[in-house]
């Protein structure tokens, strides 16, 4: 295939990811936009009064940065392995599989399709919080590079997952026993100062860490761990994911017989 | 002129050890209408996951037009339009967005995708059906979009996994001229088929796989030609005496109006009917009993099993 063709191949693949999602919206992206209103409500508003600052910051602000990268971490992830693990279950990737499209191309289309929704949903998200709280954006070329590389990390991550899960019930144990806790433990709600050294220590092999703190620092200006090690980690994660997939990919597992 | 399709030792071991495919040649030239035929696991439908990419081979060499699948399997897809067995199109998808989507990851432009996806599914009767979602289509029509996605990137080669199976007699039957039609036009075509009055219907040759082996590969003429035997079904048109008998032929009365009678290879069906005229018995029509190539597909399979 020319570039040119490619490029068409590529494109099909992501208008189908976003009309695929925008159809089915109320499934998509009114449940972030719900929960993380609650939260703004639970955790910034009602209980962040009673908790005071934070990394010298109100409770709210400090974990608005987390919220927005929790909505991204989680649809951009969500959308590759519903969508992905939906063309397995009902044979329409074959569709992609016979035709001449590379394997990049067609890893690539599945990945822009899973970024354009965490986009979609930090927009949202972020809109939604400029009800509670006003945000002061420290840099907002760390900001976008955060979120790009971060929605990459874990579009791919929801490939590696869809192409191994074999039912529904697989590509949902992932995001709830691995995803969730990762964001959960991964600074969204609390600064790791406030953890004891030995938990600080073993928190830092969690990539959530690094990506929370990373856009906390292109927001608030503060961060946790150093900026030069938060992208380093987080190109690592990404290089690693996008390398399996593509070794996934070529060598057809669970794809072909 | 190369070959539509070469296979070479084709050979495949799946993970649990079972042989599907014990290093079978084929070679189909192009323009042919070419059946592959054999029973249920005896390999077509891995054969054809071989050569559209679906099944990793174990061993072998597949060539689409000169293009060994090895060395370029991009431009060998680029000449294959494969129609698949299993409905494999997301149902809740439009006709339209399904081919159009299809011709786009063949690298189409827009537009072209557009009026190339309108001409076939106007081609196969399902343009006002374009806008419903596919789960609302009945089964034939779901298997007419399968073939119009294969053919809006125009390959040289159609291969057909049992096109009609589940289909009703007329759809078949307007399904057959459509394919007939196209491959007028120059689209070699393969088709795998349990239905043998449609590999004799449509197809100028043949292969019989069984147990991961080719059996027969030939002409259908050819195949023909090699039948011993026919049994023929002769509609009279009043009753017919207890017993009927016609010298050097089986002949048996199934009931009042017809007749079954065993023509063998060098006999002429002539002496039956001037028999019958002398006895005053006179026919209003004559049919095979059953289809000719089953017969012969029977006794290839069994022989082999």
């Amino acid at each position: 295939m020319t570039l040119a063709e490619q490029y068409i191949a590529f494109m099909t693949i992501v208008r189908k990811e976003i009309r695929r999602y925008l159809r089915i919206w109320t499934q998509t992206l009114l449940p972030s936009a719900i929960t993380m209103s609650l939260y703004f409500v639970i955790f910034g508003s009602l209980i962040g009064s009673r908790i005071g600052d934070m990394g010298g910051f109100t409770y709210m602000q400090f974990v608005v940065p987390g919220l927005i990268m929790m909505a991204i971490v989680t649809n951009s992830y969500s959308n590759v392995v519903s969508s992905f693990f939906g063309s397995k279950f009902n044979n329409s990737v074959e569709e992609l599989l016979v035709s001449p499209t590379p394997n990049y191309v067609i890893l690539m289309g599945y990945v822009v399709g899973g970024i354009t929704r965490g986009l979609f949903v930090a927009v949202v998200v972020t809109l939604v919080s400029l009800f509670f709280t006003r945000l002061h954006v420290h840099s907002y070329v760390i900001v976008a590079v955060t979120v790009l590389m971060t929605s990459t990390l874990f579009a791919l991550a929801g490939f590696i997952n869809a192409v191994y899960a074999n039912s529904f019930d697989d590509i949902s144990i992932i995001p709830t026993f691995v995803l969730t806790p990762l964001i959960y433990l991964g600074g969204v709600f609390y600064s790791m100062d406030l953890l004891p050294d030995f938990w600080a220590g073993v928190s830092r092999l969690n990539p959530l860490v690094y990506v929370v703190n990373a856009f906390r620092y292109g927001v608030l200006g503060v961060s946790d761990v150093s900026l030069p090690l938060a992208f380093g980690m987080i190109g690592l994660f990404t290089v690693a994911a996008f390398s399996f997939s593509m070794h996934l990919l070529n060598s057809g597992t669970r794809l072909r017989q | 002129m190369i070959p539509a399709l070469t296979i070479e030792n084709l050979s495949k071991v799946y993970g649990d050890g079972f042989e599907a495919l014990k290093g079978i040649s084929l070679r189909v030239e192009q323009g042919d209408f070419f059946a592959l035929l054999g029973p249920n696991g005896a390999g077509k439908s891995t054969t054809i996951g071989i050569i559209c990419s679906l099944v990793a081979k174990t061993a072998g060499r597949v060539c689409v037009f000169d293009v060994d699948i090895d060395r370029d399997f991009a431009a060998a897809k680029k000449y294959i339009g494969i129609v698949p067995q299993e409905f494999n199109f997301n149902q809740f998808e439009k006709p339209l967005d399904i081919v159009v989507n299809q011709a786009g990851y063949y690298g189409m432009p827009a537009e072209l995708a557009r009026q190339r996806a309108e001409q076939y599914l106007r081609a196969l009767g399902l343009w006002d059906k374009r806008e419903v979602q596919s789960r609302m289509l009945s089964g034939g029509m779901k298997r007419r979009l399968m073939i119009a996605r294969a053919l809006v990137h125009e390959p040289r080669l159609l291969i057909l996994d049992e096109p009609t199976a589940g289909v009703d007699i007329e759809m078949r039957r307007s399904m057959w001229d459509f394919l007939r039609k196209i491959n007028a036009e120059g689209t070699t075509i393969i088709l795998t088929t349990h239905y043998l009055e449609e590999a004799e219907a449509l197809c100028r040759h043949i292969a019989i796989i069984n147990h991961g082996e080719i059996v027969e590969h030939s002409s259908i003429r050819e195949l023909l030609r090699r039948l011993n035997r026919e049994v023929f079904i002769l509609d009279c048109v009043e009753a017919l005496p207890d017993s009927v008998a016609v010298a050097g032929f089986k002949v048996r009365r199934s009931d009042a109006n017809t007749l079954e009678v065993e023509v063998e290879k060098g006999q002429f069906i002539n002496q039956v009917f001037v028999e019958l005229e002398r006895q005053g018995i006179h026919i209003s029509s004559m049919r095979n009993r059953a289809n000719r190539l089953e017969e012969m597909f029977v006794n290839l399979v069994e022989g082999g099993a």
